[in-house]
């Protein structure tokens, strides 16, 4: 066939819909018209990126372009004059408490993604052993990632009832709470970090998971002959191969517990104190059509996350990662 | 991998132990589910009388079902999510594969800005920009139109041009060398061969990208406020205002919504399970 290629041996060419190759047809091609068949050749690339590109410019440069210059104005949204306000916006946010009480919402979501993480290695490492129903358990804990947050919304407004799911399951363990779940910031905050943890732990055991699985056998093989107990297999021999998952899902932890919207604003709407970072900002925009403080806040989050990725990324030096 | 004979007394315990840790766990993943299905089974008088987790009197009781289904819009909304998922997906699966033979065929001065320029474009967080996106979207005049969501879609998944570059270095570029010389052009070969042969790339960007535009809440409900326009999303969160309290209706709707994820779920487990591992590792 070629020469050319160092992945030949990959997968053995298929012809679906082209004749065999003939030589004949080969010095007929390779005469005609070289200059304009070169500039096509060189155009060719940029005509399958043009609509790609068109749209990731139009839908995420020009957006995050926009909205650095939006939070230095006082815009509202909609009226055509826009004031340029200097850096008013962003001194607003960080010293108004009530926007940045915010902040402060965000560490419930991440000490969930702390439990996340820790339960997910947990049955990652359990299922990681051959048990019976293995698969059952496996499509069980990871499924609540797969539902519709509005259902789960729904779900766990009913669990937190007065008198609902959580309350009547309490009471079958003999306890009688008059508490309403939803009711103070604390208890609220933490019940809806709650939901997040039922919903995510998910996502992260399955990552964890591939990870593990993907370790070769015979290193269990020659950790169990040397006598090696589970738990010196796990720090040995686990531990080391899914560092570059575990820093991947630290990241998606973090960066999603700063950015977290559905689960609050469809169960509370943001109210007694659970209003987190994004719905702020898009009450800001939307409702009180703040669209200058709101912009400011936005490019606040994302400098946030961009710098946690960037010290993720110097922590743990980017290794490509091969689950599948 | 079964435990050494010699450690097994000792790890009888530890076993029991893990299943019952599983089992609970299992409860709690099941637990909020089941009684939301059997809330969605009862009347009204037996959902105000009986406690969360008494059982419904009739389980053939759909009432509630039709209820949310006519009320709720819910006919509407499933047309308008399908019309969506149907769009963007093709769109996503059009625009990825092409980006991704552009980028792994092709050699190009601007290539590694290209690649950089998607590659940045991952950093940021969709939640963030939507303040700004809006006023771009508004300005093309999509504002509540289903065509807000479907571009949204289309332009800011970066996902799946990540798994069909994955996928195509795979494709070895002596089938592209063959069909050229017998004088396929480049779109030809994209058409004929590339496709083809991306099929399970295919195959799991439909899934995921499928999965995660059905539940996406966010999106619709900041393009499409009317209430024709509702998606599954938005039209079930809708059920607040008008069903109040009835929670025998709200469940009926969350069930309606839950049921296709299940069916998907059961029937593509492992594509979906590679399909999120792959898109996570972005």
């Amino acid at each position: 066939m070629t020469e050319t290629t160092d992945l030949a041996a990959a997968k053995p060419p298929r012809k679906t819909a082209l004749a065999p190759c003939g030589a004949a047809n080969a010095t007929r091609g390779a005469r005609g018209p070289a200059r304009r068949g070169k500039l096509l050749r060189r155009i060719t690339p940029w005509l399958f990126l043009t609509a790609p590109l068109v749209l990731l410019i139009t839908f995420t440069y020009v957006p995050v372009a926009n909205m650095v210059y939006y939070s230095f104005t006082d815009w509202d949204g909609v009226s055509p004059d826009r004031n340029y306000t200097g850096i008013d916006n962003y001194r607003q946010i960080f010293t108004r408490s009530e926007l940045f009480r915010v902040f402060f919402v965000s560490f419930y979501y991440l000490a969930a993604s702390a439990v996340q993480i820790v339960v997910a290695l947990y049955f990652a490492t359990v299922l990681s052993f051959n048990l019976r129903f293995r698969n059952l358990f496996k499509g069980i804990l990871f499924f609540p990632y797969l539902i519709n947050g509005v259902a789960i919304g729904f779900v766990f407004l009913y669990f937190f009832q007065d008198g609902g799911t959580l309350d009547s399951v309490l009471s079958w363990f003999g306890a009688e709470p008059d508490h309403a779940w939803l009711g103070d910031p604390t208890s609220a905050n933490t019940s809806l970090a709650g939901v997040s943890v039922w919903r995510f732990t998910g996502l992260n055991f399955v990552l964890f998971l591939g990870a593990i699985q993907s370790i070769p056998g015979e290193l269990y093989e020659a950790a169990q002959l040397d006598g090696a107990s589970r738990w010196q297999q796990f720090r040995h021999i686990i531990a080391p191969s899914i560092k570059p998952v575990l820093s991947l899902s630290l990241i998606l932890a973090i960066s999603g517990s700063l950015a977290v919207f559905e689960i609050p604003y469809i169960m509370t709407g943001g109210a007694t104190g659970t209003e987190t970072f994004v719905i702020q900002t898009v009450k800001l925009a939307f409702q009180f059509n703040k669209t200058g403080l709101a912009s400011a806040a936005a490019v606040v989050l994302l400098l946030i996350i961009l710098l946690i990725t960037w010290i993720q990324r110097r922590l743990v030096p980017d290794e490509k990662v091969d689950l599948v | 991998m079964t435990t050494a004979p010699q450690t097994r007394r000792r790890g009888w315990i530890g076993q029991t132990l893990v299943y019952l840790s599983l089992v609970a766990a299992s409860l709690v993943v099941l637990l909020p589910l089941l009684v939301v299905f059997l809330t969605s089974l009862k009347t009204s008088e037996e959902v105000a009388d009986g406690g969360t987790l008494s059982l419904p009197g009739n389980w053939l009781n759909f009432d509630n079902y039709a209820t949310a289904f006519s009320d709720g819009q819910m006919l509407t909304a499933f047309g308008n999510t399908a019309f969506i998922l149907l769009f963007s997906i093709t769109g996503t699966v059009i625009i990825g594969s092409m980006t991704a033979y552009a980028i792994d065929r092709f050699h190009f001065k601007a290539k590694k800005l290209v690649m950089g320029l998607f590659l940045i474009a991952t950093l940021v967080p969709g939640v963030t920009t939507q303040v700004a996106t809006f006023q771009v979207v508004n300005s093309f005049g999509l504002f509540d139109t289903r065509w807000a969501p479907i571009l949204l879609y289309m332009g800011t998944d970066i996902v799946s041009i990540y798994i069909f570059l994955q996928f195509i270095r795979g494709i070895p570029v002596s089938v592209d060398e063959a069909a050229r010389l017998d004088g396929a052009n480049s779109f030809t070969i994209y058409r004929k061969i590339i496709l083809p042969l991306l099929k399970p790339a295919i195959a799991t960007v439909v899934i995921i990208k499928g999965i995660t535009v059905y539940n996406d809440f966010y999106i619709p409900f900041l393009y499409m406020p009317s209430q024709e326009m509702g998606t599954i999303s938005t039209a079930l969160f809708r059920f607040k205002g008008p069903f109040g309290a009835h929670w025998e209706n709200i469940s009926a709707g969350a069930i309606l919504v839950i049921v296709p994820t299940l069916i998907v779920f059961l029937f593509l487990q492992r594509y979906i399970y590679n399909g999120f591992a792959q898109g996570a590792t972005k």
